[in-house]
């Protein structure tokens, strides 16, 4: 893990499993590695580069040479964004010129604190109930459980691109893209 | 004798507008420095000039990263309908259009329909509307013909000359012809057809073969707001590698713009002043300075060097297209994540007949125009995520895909009128990373946008019900509050145009009809802030044709001529 406690990461697992609960074929938030992606978006700075921008242009997925995994080294710029967003502005004034900013480490680690020791353990509707309780954490949780079920696999999320199958998505398709039938026919 | 410079032209953006720009000057023997205060994704800028294979089809890159800039917290915009609402209602992304090279080019699917005769001339033609200033433009469709078609062969531009009945007239092809219809819009196309609607093949710059070297586009869909990963979209690449290949153009990214500097005589530009990556504050002089950086980003730079704004009108005048969403959603799958985003047009809600006349007057109005609807779909499955409530309405929404796989949308690009009470300006506490004012939007509608959306939408609702959708709601950008736009969400257009309004009168326009400004003789604007109104169609094939117009004629290369045929 790079940023999340195993406890922590259980318990956004559980959380993700309310927020995008598994039902008939879906497997739900916690399957498809929803706590693997935020534990990479809150520790992309253990990484060089930093896992913010995937590489391009193709996955390999559809054909071509795979390089979204060679992630796109950051301008000084973004640095200074993005290590706002994940670590907040902490008094420096560089991150500050609009005013401070609280980052996503800190929201996880006291809203995961704040849902309780027990979170894991408790039934659904109880899990609900501490989840809306926790508005900030549970509104940053569910845009990133959207981005690593549905995402592509490089950030962390989305494992065997089970996310996509069972949506119907068919995902990044370069450089084999589709054919004029594919486009223009019902099927 | 002049004082030696740097180059003979510098370009503050790369964008369409000043993409054009480098590729008209190099081509006529030019020096040209250009600079862009975003990174470069797009191409190496050494011979050969190969793309840099940054874009890809991800959604997270692309959607949520801010990956083609610019990101809001390194520069946030700000939003007020009018000075009642305090300083701004919010700071963050307003209309944000990509801080790259290549510009706003870079992430558009690349709709890039020509005005018609009208829209030059709405002042003689369709008349004054009460809270807005209409004028006419001064240039004319016939002068703009040839411009328009250069403007089509350097882009690449795919289309059918005989699919839109109220096209004006042209003087040859377009350069290709059209790629693949999307599955959805040839159930809207036809049902729109069946209701006595006239829609068309959208012409769109993206390659339908080969050509210019680039390959044709392979319908991948991740197109608007994207960038192409096989450059098969000629905007902004090809103008770009032209101007490159000249050997006479050197682009600088991460270079930011502070100001626009003067001689002493306050009458003639002779450079711009830029910080660097490091924060390194550097000069460059030349001849000319061409300002592109797009409607919303001149006025600033010009507003905060305090030059050529004798008229006061620099920032007014701010206009959007007021967007119509009509959404449909329909009982099978329409895998509209397919191909280029939009494939099929129809221009009927900008005819203003006998009906719309008698619905004007009844609210108030003498006529109205809506604007160029689109017939697109797509979405992608974060977006479609997000959109729906967390819990197990969330999975049965995914799994059924209402919002993205069985949704189709038509998108009316409503004409905005001028309101000089519209603006962009400098806002007094919100800064930039380099501690400059953020730009601020102050922007409301005109009842003119508010009625012509209420007309059409149901309308548009109709034809979707005849296409087979089994239910359908409307929507619009900006959001409304009674007759007002909302109070928490800007317009989410990316068409801005006017704050530097073109004319002949230095009183009443900051630029004249060769786009230089009244104020300072070499320095030109190549970008949409010098439209004078806004029609309803899509701004970039009028900037580009524009911009080869006002930078031939700075160049002292002939005026291009066509002949109308028959």
């Amino acid at each position: 893990m790079r940023f999340l406690s195993e406890h922590e990461h259980a318990v956004v697992s559980a959380a993700a499993d309310r927020l995008i609960p598994p039902l008939d074929a879906h497997p739900g938030g916690a399957a498809l590695g929803v706590a693997d992606y935020v534990d990479n978006l809150l520790g992309a700075f253990t990484f060089d580069p930093p896992l913010i921008f995937a590489g391009g242009p193709f996955s390999g997925r559809s054909g071509g040479e795979a390089s979204f995994a060679r992630f796109i080294a950051l301008s000084p710029h973004e640095e200074l964004a993005w290590r706002t967003r994940i670590e907040g502005s902490r008094g420096r004034p560089e991150r500050e010129f609009n005013g401070p900013t609280r980052g996503w480490q800190e929201i996880y680690r006291e809203g995961i604190a704040a849902l309780g020791a027990d979170f894991c353990e408790r039934d659904g509707d109880e899990q609900d109930d501490r989840l809306a309780a926790q508005a900030e954490l549970r509104t940053v949780l569910y845009q990133h459980a959207c981005e690593g079920a549905y995402g592509p696999p490089e950030y962390g999320g989305n494992p065997a691109l089970a996310g996509w199958h069972v949506i119907g998505w068919e995902g990044d398709v370069q450089p084999r893209g589709y054919t004029d039938d594919e486009v223009s026919g019902r099927a | 004798m002049p004082e030696p410079h740097d180059c003979d032209a510098v370009v503050v953006g790369t964008g369409p507008a000043g993409a054009t720009a480098a590729d008209v000057l190099t081509s006529a023997g030019w020096s040209v420095v250009m600079l862009e205060k975003g990174r470069n994704h797009l191409l190496a800028l050494e011979p050969p000039f190969a793309g840099l294979g940054h874009v890809s089809n991800d959604e997270i890159k692309s959607q949520r990263r801010f990956f083609l800039g610019p990101d809001p917290f390194l520069e946030p915009r700000t939003y007020r309908r009018d000075e009642d609402d305090g300083d701004r209602l919010f700071a963050g992304e307003v209309n944000n259009l990509p801080s790259t090279v290549g510009g706003g080019g870079f992430h558009a699917d690349g709709k890039l329909p020509r005005f018609r005769a009208v829209d030059f001339k709405p002042r003689s033609e369709l008349g004054p509307v009460d809270g807005a200033d209409i004028v006419d433009w001064p240039v004319d469709y016939d002068e703009m013909e040839p411009y328009y078609a250069e403007a089509e062969r350097l882009v690449g531009v795919a289309g059918d000359a005989d699919g839109n009945p109220f096209a004006e007239w042209r003087s040859g092809p377009y350069p290709m012809p059209p790629g693949a219809d999307m599955f959805g819009a040839v159930l809207t196309t036809e049902a729109a057809a069946r209701l006595g609607y006239h829609p068309y093949r959208a012409p769109t710059g993206v390659n339908s073969v080969p050509y210019d070297g680039r390959p044709a586009c392979n319908n991948c869909g991740f197109c608007a707001y994207y960038g192409c990963p096989i450059e098969a979209k000629g905007d902004p690449i090809a103008p770009l590698r032209n101007a490159l290949r000249t050997g006479r153009c050197d682009i600088r990214p991460d270079s930011y713009v502070e100001r626009v500097l003067l001689d002493a005589s306050g009458k003639q530009a002779r450079g711009v002043r830029y910080r660097d990556l490091d924060g390194d504050a550097h000069e460059v002089s030349a001849r000319v300075v061409v300002v592109a950086g797009g409607a919303w980003e001149t006025p600033r730079l010009l507003l905060r060097s305090d030059i050529g704004n004798s008229s006061g009108l620099i920032g007014r005048y701010l206009m959007y297209h007021f967007q119509t969403f009509v959404i449909g959603h329909f009982p099978f799958r329409l895998h509209g994540h397919r191909g280029r985003s939009v494939t099929h047009l129809h221009d009927d809600h900008m005819i203003v007949d006998d009906d719309i006349r008698r619905f004007a007057r009844e609210h108030g109005l003498p006529y109205f125009r809506g604007g160029l609807t689109e017939h697109g779909g797509g979405g992608s499955p974060i977006m479609e995520g997000i959109y729906t409530t967390p819990g197990v309405a969330h999975t049965r929404e995914m799994l059924d895909s209402a919002m993205r796989d069985r949704l189709w949308a038509f998108t009316v690009q409503g004409e905005d009128l001028p309101q000089a009470t519209n603006r962009i300006d400098l806002d007094p506490i919100v800064r930039d990373v380099y501690g400059f004012p953020a730009g601020r939007a102050t922007y409301d509608v005109h009842p003119h946008e508010v009625v012509a959306s209420r007309y059409f939408a149901p309308r548009l609702e109709a034809v979707m019900r005849e296409a087979g959708a089994e239910s359908t709601f409307a929507a619009t950008s900006p959001p409304l509050e009674g007759d007002r736009a909302g109070r928490r969400s800007a317009s989410m257009s990316r068409h801005i145009m006017g704050t530097c309004r073109m004319g002949d009168d230095p009183a009443t326009s900051v630029v004249d009809r060769w786009q230089r400004f009244h104020d300072v003789e070499n320095m030109v604007c190549t970008d949409s802030s010098v439209f004078p109104t806004s029609t309803g169609y899509g701004p970039t094939l009028t900037i580009v044709a524009l911009a080869i117009r006002a930078c031939r004629d700075l160049a002292g290369l002939p005026k291009l001529t066509s002949n109308r045929p028959g």
